[in-house]
């Protein structure tokens, strides 16, 4: 564990850039520092392998001072993500990701083999190792900054704004990956991101810090969203926050209705018969159980459904395993107001209404249900 | 007969002696410079405020002719290639030092932290990352630095001709025979173009991982 006990930075001119700051950072999980530029949370990441050192308070790593060890030491022990992968431009790929088991002393043959096993961990693929940086986008520059942080198997993942200058989508990718990396070796991990949605993405805990370096709240990302402790963190959150938070309600908990789904093929008496159904609409399937579109019972004709005219279906929620988030976001985009739920090949489960899940919703907030079952569902 | 590689028994060298030995007199000096340069550089760097001053002498120093120069040293050096190649050698750092100072500080501040965070003393930053990234930049000084220390090793015939190739230019006066001026007037640009294209080649052996101009990414 990582205890930072009322540490306080203040620089020479007396600017004040962390202000009696006091968390403690729980192990084999991700705590992510948030806020707003200027509110000291690189500066609080960058205390903790000393590259500042803090005014007031100390820091300490399973109860040990890191002031303990030489600072050298302390850094190969921690591994570092910044923005913009600050990789050495002048050595290859894999002589990259060796950096630090070659400062530890291993041989050059040990250090590469662990470098090509982190390439491949990663997500990069083996025929860039002899490649230089600049051949390489910024996606795989970043994935290579995390390959280097990792090389030595540190207990510790410090992480400066890792992703913050890389595109939506590959920011996406790398999120991704991180959960995945992390699920697998289940570092200590210290995020900074000013992105309030990648740190309730990422987060375990979320320490949501304010200008002058103060820690405004420190908790789980549901209760932050659930219960922000003031304005201030409020208005960091944004708008909609009670919709993101329904990403940490499982839809697993919905119950899905099978009767109104048909298939396109399906026959007079079959449409008839599911017709009668209180529902007004029907969802109509391809052959193969994937969604096609909604019609009215009465705008349908067996044998002659023109799917081209069928309502659209919004988009589905794998079941159990998206959000009611998700369920909520199907209904809501199709004109019918029902939620289309789908197995993980894409085949349709069953339909909800908008109801249905209004109820799940607020059974979920009954039950308080945000515990690790939930998280996972992320 | 006088030939165009004829030289004067007086200068007591064969034309690929004069070479020689002018390639001696000028790339000496220049990696003199070079190592007197690097750390003077890293100082700059280190020490910010350091800089401007040490610019203002070096430009200074290179205002000095060079014949205060050997007013100066022959007390000491004597008639000597020695005399001729100290200015040169501090010539070079109007040159150097900038180039290097420019080189090192364009190495990106995350790269920087990086080695930083990843256990780097000052010492490896140094050498293991500073200083390669900087080196295309240094080649660049050193290229403006030798092809002006070639042209500049000819003043050597000043004092005892101590010119190298220079010394043909006198002895084209004394003796009546401009072909030797012309001689060494294009030699001494050969000797600067093959100079810099071997400094050129350098850069690109000691760089592979610089994009190369044209080349996708």
């Amino acid at each position: 564990m990582i205890r930072i006990d009322s540490v306080t930075k203040r620089y020479p001119d007396g600017t004040v850039a962390v202000d009696r700051l006091s968390l403690e950072i729980p192990d084999r999980s991700i705590t992510v520092l948030v806020g707003p530029s200027g509110c000291g949370k690189t500066t609080t990441l960058r205390m903790i392998n000393r590259m500042v050192e803090p005014s007031e308070g100390s820091i300490l790593l399973d109860g040990v001072d890191i002031q303990a060890q030489p600072v050298n030491t302390l850094r190969r022990s921690m591994g570092y993500v910044i923005q913009n992968a600050g990789l050495f431009q002048h050595r290859t790929i894999i002589d990259n990701i060796a950096t630090v088991p070659r400062l530890l002393g291993w041989s050059k043959e040990r250090s590469r083999a662990r470098a090509a096993e982190l390439m491949e961990r990663v997500g990069l693929d083996s025929s860039l190792a002899r490649r230089y940086p600049y051949q390489l986008s910024g996606g795989q520059q970043q994935r290579v900054g995390v390959a280097r942080a990792l090389a030595a198997d540190p207990p510790v993942l410090l992480m400066d704004e890792p992703f913050s200058a890389v595109d939506p989508v590959v920011r996406k990718g790398l999120q991704d990956e991180l959960l995945r990396i992390q699920e697998e070796l289940g570092k200590t991990i210290v995020f900074v991101t000013h992105d309030i949605d990648e740190a309730i993405k990422l987060g375990t805990m979320v320490a949501v810090m304010r200008t002058g370096g103060k820690l405004a709240q420190f908790a789980p990302p549901a209760e932050l969203l659930s219960a922000p402790a003031d304005d201030f963190v409020e208005d960091f959150l944004g708008t909609d926050r009670g919709i993101r938070r329904l990403s940490f309600f499982p839809s697993g908990a919905l119950k899905l209705e099978s009767g109104p789904v048909v298939p396109v093929d399906a026959d007079a008496k079959k449409l008839a018969a599911r017709g009668s159904a209180d529902v007004p609409y029907l969802l109509v399937t391809d052959l193969d159980g994937k969604p096609l579109g909604w019609g009215a019972p009465q705008d349908l004709t067996a044998g002659e459904i023109a799917v081209g005219q069928l309502l659209p279906y919004g988009r589905p929620f794998v079941h159990g395993k998206d959000s009611l988030r998700a369920a909520l976001d199907g209904a809501v985009l199709s004109p019918t107001g029902w939620s289309v739920g789908v197995d993980g090949t894409g085949r349709v489960v069953g339909v909800v209404s908008q109801a249905v899940i209004a109820e799940a919703i607020r059974n979920a907030h009954a039950e308080g249900r945000t515990d690790d079952e939930a998280k996972a569902v992320r | 007969m006088s030939g165009f590689f004829d030289i004067p028994s007086d200068l007591q060298h064969s034309y690929l002696g004069l070479i020689g030995l002018h390639l001696r007199e000028a790339l000496i000096p220049v990696l003199v410079g070079l190592l007197v340069s690097l750390p003077i550089a890293q100082l700059c760097v280190r020490f910010r405020w350091l800089y401007p001053p040490v610019l203002g002498v070096t430009t200074v120093l290179y205002a000095v002719p060079s014949l205060a120069f050997f007013v100066f040293l022959i007390d000491y050096t004597g008639q000597s290639e020695t005399t001729v190649m100290i200015p040169l050698a501090v010539y070079s750092l109007v040159v150097l030092v900038p180039a290097i100072v420019d080189g090192v500080r364009s190495v990106p501040p995350e790269t920087l932290a990086a080695a930083t965070a990843m256990g780097l003393g000052a010492v490896r930053r140094y050498f293991q990352v500073q200083l390669p990234i900087a080196v295309p930049a240094i080649i660049a000084g050193l290229r403006v630095a030798t092809v002006s220390s070639i042209s500049l090793v000819s003043i050597g015939m000043l004092i005892g001709n101590q010119g190298a190739l220079g010394n043909l230019l006198n002895d084209a006066n004394i003796y009546h025979r401009p072909e030797l001026a012309v001689n060494a007037v294009l030699t001494m640009a050969a000797l600067a173009i093959l100079a810099d294209a071997a400094l050129v080649l350098v850069r690109r052996v000691l760089t592979p991982w610089m994009p190369r101009k044209g080349a996708a990414r």
